[in-house]
């Protein structure tokens, strides 16, 4: 049975130029998880913003076809009457919740739809076990953490069990574990209530192998609908880009069919007799030494503590250095104390205790890049020679605010580095936010590049795919100091979570982190195999 | 300044309670004018602050409140003609007339700032204490856009305070000069559109846009409720009578006329007991 329909839509923002949707015409079946891909800008969101009947009635906009959800129309029946049916998930949570504690927050949707108080008290208690969010039932929403405040939206979209949910890039702020969880949770979800899934997410390694289906756009199209093995196929030959790492291996080893995630990559290397037994060292000789004092360090970390005033630990004398042109990427769960580290070096924050050695300015890109940006146009945020270096001189008469998130992520970096000498050091805080891989390749070409001029680079992030395409050395933080420290392709191949898909696949054969390594690994293997005739 | 939930009396009480104890407390402060009354309710307010492990932030919010009081104090006698006694000749200007000011409109001036100041404290005790989504469960069954549009207007304030800590931040990582402060500010006031564009996004996927009228609640009086109800009561029934009754009077003009016998002092310590009685029973505070 049909959960949503959307037949013919086209759909135009006001004052936008192009349409956001051209032509789209779609049906979901009751009970699937669909992931939905696509380049940033290709119509993802405005899709979900359709199905949940914000577009047109919150957005405006030229809108034409019909989108049928659960049965209504959402020409008669507004956001508030299909929220009877539909949950709806956006990608900052901050801006998602509502309420002053979580209980209430969770009950607010069910209060709306006018359920008696013990339907609502029932309601919130079964949300929140769901989502294992019972500890948080009386906290207040404004000291949660990131990860727990998605959480907790997520829990808000699903009280009063909708019977489709859609999701707008759940996991952009979420650490690998988290994120995984996540997606799971909304497999067994989909699998114990029946709930249909709409998941839309640049990580496609991450939710393939939960997925029914997979709808591609492209340009405010559908480029491709089909199971994900269909998907990727299509990938291969139509949007590399969008192809996951086990694909992009497979591809580049002349293997097929690709696979939809670790497991079945590994099933088909089994079968071909390609897995083999090699795995990674352990971490042990990855332990970070206690204390570094390297000479001529561009940015050290001796002994630093940041304890915070009635409240927690945030570093526990993390010690580590990074010597001038080296690329680290700084790694670990949420609150592991990455941001904190970062914030030290720059002296946003001062530490309670240890010191950190710069030897001299250390610039620092926040995870906003939009907070960096006040002035009216671009031409008064840099100088124009900044700008023309950033590849930005033509948009100088642009408003901050019109700029696409990579642009804007450009000019923000552009701020910070300043005029003159390069700084000694330049850190990152989580910059892959919601970059589709097209992005994260340009921002790995311009870290290198500093790093080339002598700048050491520390970037903060999840993403353990970007952190094997620029990093030399992996720090993985945890509880407020490191716990691993080495070569990339020391750390990132040992791990379940701090590992990319092409370890995973691989068992850390190799060493190979991303798929053109793996790829040689798996057709070395292929040419000892085989017998010479 | 905002709800969070502590193990106190105060916080374990039903906002209607909390709210209606706070509004007595503010009431009591309004009904009258007897300088060692309104002492007496201020120390009450601030009494009931430290019991329910709100000092600091009760501290926090005097460093606005008692500059407010002292302007408020300052301006009385400035403008007030009144009063017998003067205590500085000031000139004599052709339209407003002799500046001189006054024993008497200084010390109603007094009054009034420490009025302004108990009534000032009373709101941020209020803020502190009592759950707004509580309150705009009580208040969405009477008027539930008005309710939700206010309470979701206080919710605004520290999510801007984060961002403009994020920004200032931000702005911090510029080397050079430093940007001035009405830039950021500007720039979290371009970014609060966004932001309730935002929230009123969520509000409308949350089904806010087809609320029905939320159902009544039924949950069973706690110890807290009723010794708050009634202390809020006693405090009502305290400012009801201290104007009627002709309790502790006070005449500022023309010359400056007041008492402090014993029916003040009991009443002083009356506004006390009754306001910081129900704190003393700590069963049961913590959810």
């Amino acid at each position: 049975m049909s959960i949503l329909a959307l037949h013919a839509v086209t759909y135009r923002y006001p004052r936008a130029q192009e349409p956001a949707l051209r032509d789209v015409s779609l049906q979901l079946d009751e009970g699937e998880l669909v992931v939905v891909a696509g380049a940033s800008g290709s119509g993802k969101s405005t899709l979900l913003r359709a199905a949940s009947g914000l577009v047109p009635h919150f957005h405006g906009g030229e809108f034409a076809g019909n989108v049928v959800v659960d049965g209504m129309d959402t020409r008669e029946h507004g956001p508030g009457l299909l929220a009877a049916s539909v949950g709806s998930l956006f990608q900052d949570p901050e801006s998602q919740v509502v309420m002053g504690t979580v209980r209430a927050e969770l009950a607010f949707p069910i209060e709306n739809r006018g359920w008696p108080a013990a339907a609502t008290a029932r309601g919130v208690e079964e949300v929140a076990l769901a989502l294992g969010i019972g500890a948080l039932l009386d906290r207040p929403t404004s000291e949660l953490s990131g990860g727990e405040l998605q959480r907790v939206a997520l829990a808000a979209s699903l009280a009063g069990r909708p019977r489709i949910v859609l999701l707008d890039e759940p996991t952009s702020q979420l650490d690998p574990v988290a994120g995984d969880e996540l997606v799971w949770l909304l497999r067994r979800l989909n699998e114990e209530w029946g709930t249909t899934v709409v998941l839309a997410d640049h990580r496609l390694e991450r939710c393939l192998g939960a997925a029914d289906r997979v709808v591609a756009m492209r340009g405010g199209e559908i480029a491709c609908d089909g199971p994900p093995r269909t998907f990727l196929e299509w990938a291969a030959s139509e949007e590399p880009a969008l192809q996951t790492p086990g694909a992009r291996l497979f591809a580049r080893a002349g293997l097929l069919p690709p696979p939809s995630g670790v497991k079945e990559a590994r099933a088909t290397l089994r079968a071909h007799g390609l897995l083999g037994d090699e795995r990674a060292d352990p971490v042990s000789s990855l332990e970070p030494k206690r204390r570094r004092r390297e000479k001529g360090a561009a940015l050290r970390f001796d002994r630093v503590w940041k304890e915070w005033r009635g409240g927690g630990v945030a570093l526990r004398a993390a010690s580590f250095a990074v010597a001038p042109g080296e690329r680290v990427a700084l790694m670990g769960r949420n609150g592991a104390g990455k941001s904190t580290l970062l914030r030290c070096a720059a002296g946003l924050d001062k530490p309670t205790r240890g010191r950190v050695h710069a030897a001299g300015r250390v610039a620092l890109l926040l995870q906003h890049p939009g907070d960096y940006l006040i002035a009216e146009r671009v031409g008064d945020e840099a100088p124009a020679a900044a700008l023309e270096a950033a590849g930005l001189g033509e948009l100088s008469e642009r408003h901050p605010a019109d700029l696409s998130g990579g642009e804007r992520q450009r000019l923000a970096l552009t701020i910070v580095l300043g005029p003159g000498e390069p700084p000694a050091a330049i850190c990152l805080d989580e910059p892959t936010r919601g970059m589709d891989r097209a992005l994260k390749g340009e921002l790995a070409t311009l870290l290198r590049r500093l790093a080339e001029q002598g700048s050491a680079v520390l970037v903060a992030t999840h993403d353990p795919e970007f952190a094997a395409s620029f990093a030399q050395r992996v720090v993985l933080m945890g509880d407020g100091l490191p716990v691993a420290d080495g070569p990339t392709a020391e750390v990132l191949c040992g791990g379940w979570y701090f590992a990319t898909e092409t370890a995973r696949i691989l068992g850390g054969a190799g060493r190979a982190l991303l798929p053109e390594d793996g790829a040689e690994v798996v057709r070395r293997r292929m040419t000892i195999e085989v017998p010479a005739p | 300044m905002t709800y969070r939930r502590r193990p106190s009396p105060l916080h374990a009480a039903r906002a209607a309670v909390g709210g209606a104890y706070c509004l007595a407390l503010g009431a009591v402060a309004l009904s009258t004018e007897h300088p060692l009354v309104l002492a007496a309710a201020l120390a009450a307010v601030v009494g009931s602050a430290l019991l329910a492990g709100l000092g600091l932030e009760l501290a926090r919010l005097a460093r606005f409140a008692i500059p407010f009081a002292l302007v408020v104090a300052l301006i009385n006698p400035l403008v007030t003609r009144e009063g017998l006694t003067v205590i500085v000749r000031g000139p004599d200007l052709p339209w407003p007339g002799p500046l001189d000011i006054t024993l008497e409109a200084t010390a109603y001036g007094g009054v009034l700032g420490l009025r302004a100041l108990v009534v000032f404290l009373t709101f941020g005790l209020y803020a502190l204490a009592v759950d707004p989504d509580e309150v705009l469960r009580i208040f969405r069954r009477i008027s539930f856009r008005s309710a939700l549009t206010a309470t979701i207007a206080t919710r605004m304030v520290p999510v801007l305070a984060r961002d403009a800590r994020r920004l200032a931040d931000a702005q911090r990582c510029r080397p050079g000069a430093q940007v001035p402060r009405l830039a950021v500010v500007r720039a979290v006031a371009t970014g609060a559109l966004d932001r309730a564009v935002d929230v009123a996004a969520t509000l409308e996927v949350r089904g806010y846009g087809a609320a029905r009228r939320p159902p009544r609640g039924r949950r069973p009086w706690s110890r807290h409720d009723l010794a708050f109800a009634a202390s809020a009561a006693a405090l009502v029934a305290i400012a009801v009578a201290t104007p009627l009754g002709g309790l502790a009077p006070f005449a500022p003009y023309p010359r400056l006329e007041t008492a402090a016998g014993v029916g003040e002092w009991s009443l002083a310590g009356a506004i006390l007991v009754c306001a910081l009685l129900p704190f003393s029973d700590r069963r049961g505070i913590v959810r």
